[in-house]
């Protein structure tokens, strides 16, 4: 439990921190001399003053927001299916020789086709814009999680089977305190990675699908943050491309921060190595 | 009088291996273990026979990959012999179970659970948690003393202390049998002499039948209450020695104990011959230093 005083004393210890000022520096450096090559012709981006001055009116435009939602929704979506059925996969995988066999080539042979590739027979397929996003993005996260969990549960060391066996356990409780916690670690890892494809590919995948029906809405800012930078380079707004990419960072670092919190806590023993 | 003319040098065979003033407690019959098929099968096992006394301290010495790892699997349950058996109170060995526990040589606790749920796990594992074994497991946690620790996770505790929970989670099964396969081997020298110390004391307390394996014989001298030493691979008992040293052991009385030493130099002659063997084993040279060896060893003075 925290006291007040503690949360001042701590960033107190960061400010204080050499650490902290060198980010600070570099980050500093670095946007003077953008500004730099942007004021005097060298590059063609827009300077950062102006990126600021733009991104000062989007925080007030409801659609722009609403790009925020969309994303994440379909961020979201994607990265929960492919938990859902990447985990059990991947389990049903390691434990079992036949499922494995049977199951593997196929996967194998699917998982190099880019799940941008998917984004025309994925618009065919499924009925709304909405699901044939989230599909995309599902396949983005869906292979990185059952790789993971395959490897995690593989690498299980074999004396841990052999001391439950011997102290009695059951197939089902092997399962369930050796095997699930064992391969936890790796889920979390396979979490991580996942929901970052899952970003990266719903991006894309709204600049090629034009936003779905919510592109229609709002004008240029109602499709999603990926659409939302396409559409800004169609339609010539070069410092709103700008603003778009700096924003799919910052949802990406949030997600995969978000993330990491909740592996720390779901793994508690791994908290001092 | 040579070490080479006392009776315990001479190979024994299995019959004189056998022959036990216990009762056997777990018994091994001409066990043979190989891996591999045809010309690429390895023997690591080969006409092995011992027996483990009921209530007694046994100890296992025997050249690096010699096959002791390979036999403890075996008495565990985890593989089965290729030819022979094992039994245990007269019943054959085919699975693992709580009659024979074993702690390896790294840590096997589960990393995942706290102190306490690792030493309940095997009560839990059988459906059997209840307020009986709770306090079997408090009082196993002082016993080890652990009992500050029980909420910690493995990777928080300390080398001597994750074996002291290791022995801990074992004893709350009270198996017939605890197996133990170089458990101090990764511990400083203090720590583990202080293990030894901690593990004959337990030892002494419960006189459960223990089957000890190391390769530090000094060790084997101070806990043992016989030992078995092997051949380098395939492994069989090369040679029974036994330890009469009064109990309580402490390490002190035992450096400086004649008969210990005399035992130490036996027991030193005979791993050295056999790991003269597994070291010079495809080389020449060292093959002819092997024949020099055991030639001066045959000549009595």
């Amino acid at each position: 439990m925290r006291e007040p005083g503690a949360l001042a004393a701590r960033t107190f210890r960061v400010i204080a921190n050499t650490k902290f000022w060198r980010g600070v520096v570099a980050t500093l450096v670095f946007i003077a001399f953008w500004e730099a090559a942007s004021r005097t012709g060298i590059s063609r981006i827009p300077a950062p003053s102006a990126v600021a001055v733009t991104f000062n009116d989007l925080m007030r435009d409801p659609s722009y927001w609403f790009s925020w939602y969309l994303s994440t929704r379909r961020v979201f979506a994607g990265f929960l299916a492919a938990m859902l059925l990447g985990i059990p996969l991947g389990l049903g995988m390691a434990v079992s020789r036949a499922f494995y066999g049977t199951v593997f080539p196929v996967f194998e042979v699917l998982r190099p086709i880019p799940p941008l590739a998917w984004v025309p027979a994925s618009i065919i397929f499924w009925p709304t814009q909405e699901t044939s996003i989230a599909f995309v993005t599902f396949l983005g996260a869906f292979y990185a999680v059952v790789i993971n969990v395959i490897g995690g549960a593989q690498a299980i060391d074999v004396r841990y089977y052999q001391a439950a066996r011997s102290m009695g356990s059951s197939s089902w409780d092997i399962f369930r305190r050796i095997i699930l916690p064992g391969t936890l670690p790796s889920i979390v890892v396979g979490a991580t990675v996942g929901i970052g494809i899952a970003w990266a590919v719903v991006v894309a995948a709204e600049m090629i699908s034009g936003g779905g029906s919510a592109g229609s809405m709002g004008g240029a800012k109602g499709g999603g943050l990926g659409f939302f930078i396409w559409n800004s380079y169609v339609g010539g707004s070069y410092t709103q491309i700008v603003v778009g990419m700096i924003s799919i960072g910052i949802a990406g670092y949030i997600s995969s921060a978000l993330l990491r919190k909740l592996g720390e806590l779901v793994t508690p023993w791994l908290r001092d190595q | 009088m040579t070490l080479a003319s006392t009776p315990q040098f001479a190979d024994v065979a299995a019959a004189a291996a056998t022959a036990e003033r216990g009762v056997a407690e777990i018994q091994a019959h001409n066990v043979g273990k190989s891996y591999g098929a045809g010309k690429f099968a390895k023997t690591v096992v080969h006409d092995c026979s011992f027996s483990v006394e009921r209530g007694k301290l046994t100890v296992m010495i025997g050249p690096s990959g010699c096959g002791k790892s390979t036999l403890i699997r075996l008495l565990a349950g985890f593989e089965r012999p290729t030819v022979g058996t094992i039994t245990i109170g007269g019943r054959p060995v085919t699975e693992p179970g709580r009659d024979r526990l074993v702690l390896f040589q790294e840590t096997a606790l589960f990393p995942w659970m706290t102190t306490y749920d690792n030493i309940m796990f095997g009560p839990r594992a059988r459906m059997e948690a209840g307020k009986e074994s709770r306090s079997k497991a408090e009082f196993l946690l002082d016993k080890v003393g652990l009992g500050a620790f029980r909420s910690r996770y493995p990777t928080q505790l300390s080398g001597g202390m994750q074996r002291r929970a290791e022995l801990a989670r074992a004893m709350i099964n009270e198996p017939k049998v605890m197996i133990l396969d170089e458990p101090f081997r990764g511990l400083d020298a203090m720590t583990k002499k202080l293990m030894q110390e901690y593990y004959a004391k337990l030892y002494e307390e419960t006189r459960r039948t223990s089957f000890f394996v190391t390769t530090d014989i000094d060790e084997a001298i101070f806990l043992a209450d016989r030992i078995l030493v092997m051949t380098n691979v395939p492994a069989r008992v090369r040679a029974v020695l036994e330890v009469n040293l009064p109990r309580p052991r402490r390490l002190e009385d035992v450096i400086e104990n004649d008969e210990a030493n005399f035992i130490k130099m036996q027991a030193l002659s005979l791993l050295h011959e056999e790991a003269m063997k597994s070291f010079a084993r495809g080389s020449k040279a060292a093959a002819d230093f092997i024949d020099a060896y055991s030639k001066r060893i045959r000549k009595p003075s």
